[in-house]
């Protein structure tokens, strides 16, 4: 890469940078806890609407595509249980993937966390004399903040998937797993080309529009210098099959295809529990994903490759297995169910919350419900924005009628405030008025359901509200809490009378 | 060759965490622990197999054709013309020789990949020709297993148009069959790439947009032979 490139960016305080940064803090960098973060994210009415028509097309393509198999439900069954295979038996099948890919000339490492990952790829790629690397949207290599780590090395990396270089050119942060860029409209990605393109290559036309196939033929040309140029590609791996060491990549634009094709040198980071059993295995997610993901009967390109094949491609492959806190998810029974997933985005598409929220206040990689469910597990809940995740739900148990691989979102949802609740206890004074709040009220229901004199009290005080109201909805009222609970909900006033009252009238009139 | 190699501690660490992590888990065979009710291999019923998989790689916007064994030389060249691809032509080493000869016959530079194009030659060269090893109905989708007849995975690729060749009996109902048929070539050691319409993304505003790395413009000829 010529030194011309290197420039000082918006947002870093005057830093010389390879590659745009991110205005906003990541993960561990000073993000407020979801309850906070969503505020901010409320009032943004424009990211608001992108995200509504966008979540609403992509569920109604997913919906179209399921109901055109009538086998879902079975292969929702068989995938469940060989990724159950694969998690109780998760030794077995890595000692076997290693021995598979090794045979087949893959130098295969192990990290455990992602500081570890990062210190492996910066390796390689020093090895290599190569000061740039192009990357395959890598959810993994997000979790381990990669770029950002080759950066202070003084390698670039260049992001090649659609959203991802609106992302990075953006100074942004991905909002989704599978569109990234969910959160931006037509005229923000124009802006972002026209002002960022020329800064990292080639520019985008001058008389650029905001119609989307303009757009993506600037990033096409934009990209295809750096592809034809790339010494170096990193990518994260959507399966790898223990049987025939083989990974498999699932995606669209080709930019994967170029990545895994172009280069001499090709890491890709794979979490430990992407491992399948058998190359079999395949069919069953080949049938899956697509359609849960995107809404098609099969996208654009698959790509699967077992190791180094002479004149074909990359001719060094690496391959890093990730722990980075997935053995902790292990560990529990009940959570470790969500180590089945396959990053279809499926449960983010259809969540109430995530469509309002959007997905940067969820101050992870992983936004959603498998976002609130993984997270916390990962990283534990001794920080604020995790111990905040289980409560970034309304327990509407809509993922867990959705998700491929029928992840119990709602159950481990609840299991996870249990531990956040037990241990605010143990830091004794509870430091999370939500989390107070909630115990709080518990203990005002344990109140009320332990007598039925409690009960009938509590019915007379509700009969009452609900005399003065008069059917009209409950606006904001001047009390603290409910305040500020009622301002973005409308709550229908409380019936005038109760069952047990309307029960007794009832009965005395037939007798 | 990299110099770096493996931390056998990191290993050893992470397999050990795995072992304490499963230990509520107390029989040994991955197998038996948990069964798996999926019937591999199976494909699903359909009237027409061969038309089904034309009707679903149109609706991708791909262009099909179908033609009799003889008129396939003439089915490229028109391929060729349609998608724009006036001047040139990357053919795999294995090509059908009345097709190499058909393409130069009308004009258009056949370059051959041997020796290897380099990224720059694909990248200005207007399209590639090539076979193709199976053909999935129920998706529309093509697998190649980068074969003589196929090429190495670049060609197909980073020319901007695909013309791409499947026989009729190459076509199976559904992913299951076509996953044991390419088996063999993936214990060989070949890469297989699935190919499902032109390249396209939906990322801005879910809008699908054709073309983006990939060729812009796929072109299949299904050859009748049954």
């Amino acid at each position: 890469m010529s030194t011309e490139l290197r420039r000082v960016t918006y947002g870093n305080h005057g830093v010389a940078r390879l590659t745009p940064a991110p205005d906003k803090p990541g993960p561990y960098m000073g993000m407020p806890k979801f309850s906070k973060a969503v505020k901010d994210e409320l009032n943004l009415s424009v990211q608001r609407k992108n995200m509504r028509n966008a979540t609403t097309t992509i569920r109604n393509k997913r919906a179209l595509r399921v109901s055109e198999s009538p086998d879902w439900d079975d292969l929702r069954d068989a995938a469940e249980a060989i990724k159950n295979r694969v998690g109780r038996h998760l030794d077995h099948y890595l000692v076997e993937a290693e021995k598979n890919l090794t045979a087949n000339g893959v130098h295969v490492h192990w990290a455990r966390d992602g500081e570890e990952a990062n210190r492996i790829v910066a390796q390689i790629a020093k090895d290599k004399g190569a000061d740039e690397v192009v990357k395959i949207k890598s959810i993994t290599s997000q979790e381990t903040d990669l770029n950002e780590y080759l950066e202070e090395q003084g390698i670039a990396a260049w992001e090649t998937d659609l959203a991802e270089l609106i992302v990075q050119l953006g100074h942004d942060r991905p909002s989704h797993i599978v569109v990234p860029a969910i959160h931006r409209n037509r005229a923000e990605v124009r802006e972002i080309f026209l002002h960022e393109m020329k800064n990292y290559g080639r520019p985008a036309p001058e008389d650029i529009s905001e119609n989307p196939p303009e757009l993506t033929n600037a990033a096409r040309l934009h990209l295809r210098e750096k592809f034809l140029r790339a010494k170096m590609a990193v990518s994260g791996g959507n399966f790898v099959l223990a049987d025939t060491g083989s990974l498999v990549i699932v995606e669209s634009e080709g930019n994967g295809r170029m990545c895994l094709t172009l280069p001499d040198t090709l890491v890709s980071i794979v979490g430990i529990e992407k491992v399948l059993p058998t190359f079999d295995d395949l069919e069953v997610f080949l049938k899956l994903l697509p359609r849960s993901a995107t809404g098609e009967r099969m996208n654009p390109y698959n790509s699967v490759w077992s190791g180094v094949t002479d004149g074909d491609g990359p001719q060094e492959q690496h391959v890093i297995f990730l722990d980075n806190g997935r053995t902790d998810v292990l560990a529990d029974t009940l959570g470790r169910e969500a180590l089945r997933c396959i990053r279809c985005a499926s449960c983010i598409n259809i969540c109430p919350v995530y469509e309002r929220a959007g997905g940067h206040a969820y101050g992870s990689v992983y936004p959603g419900p498998i976002g609130a469910v993984l997270t916390p597990q990962l990283r534990g809940v001794d920080h604020p924005v995790d111990r905040g995740l289980p409560y970034a739900c309304s327990l509407c148990g809509a993922c867990n009628e959705v998700c491929p691989v029928k992840i119990p979102f709602t159950d481990i949802l609840i299991k996870l405030r249990n531990k956040v609740v037990e241990s605010e206890k143990s830091d004794k004074i509870p430091q999370d008025y939500e989390i107070a709040g909630e115990m709080g009220l518990m203990k005002t229901a344990s109140w009320a359901f332990s007598d039925y004199k409690h009960f009938e009290a509590i019915q007379v005080g509700s009969r009452g509200m609900g005399r003065v109201l008069r059917g009209k909805k409950v606006g904001p009222v001047p009390v603290p809490v409910a305040q500020r609970w009622l301002k973005y909900r409308d709550v229908d006033a409380p019936p005038s009378d109760t069952f047990r009252t309307w029960w007794e009238k009832n009965r005395e009139e037939k007798r | 060759m990299t110099t770096i190699s493996t931390d056998p501690v990191a290993r050893t660490e992470i397999l050990a965490r795995i072992r304490r992590a499963s230990t509520d888990i107390t029989n040994p065979d991955p197998v038996t622990d948990v069964p798996v009710e999926w019937k591999y291999g199976t494909g699903i019923e359909m009237d027409d197999v061969v038309g089904t998989f034309v009707q679903k790689v149109t609706d991708y916007k791909a262009t099909v054709v179908r033609v009799k064994a003889a008129d396939v030389p003439k089915a490229i060249v028109e391929g060729l013309k349609a998608t724009g691809a006036q001047r040139s032509a990357v053919v795999p080493v294995g090509l059908d020789k009345s097709w190499v000869e058909a393409i130069k016959g009308a004009g258009i530079d056949a370059r051959a990949d041997e020796p290897q194009l380099s990224k720059e030659e694909l990248n200005g060269t207007d399209a590639v020709v090539t076979a193709s090893a199976v053909g999935i109905a129920d998706t529309g989708s093509i697998v190649l297993t980068h074969v003589e007849d196929q090429g190495r995975r670049a060609i197909t690729l980073v020319p901007d148009r695909h013309v791409c060749v499947i026989k009729a009996s190459q076509v199976v109902s559904d992913v299951p069959e076509a996953i044991q048929i390419v088996k063999p070539s993936v214990h060989d050691g070949h890469p297989l790439t699935f190919i499902s319409g032109g390249s396209a993304t939906s990322d801005i505003e879910l809008a699908r947009v054709d073309g983006v790395h990939g060729p812009r413009k796929l072109y299949v000829i299904v050859v009748d032979d049954q």
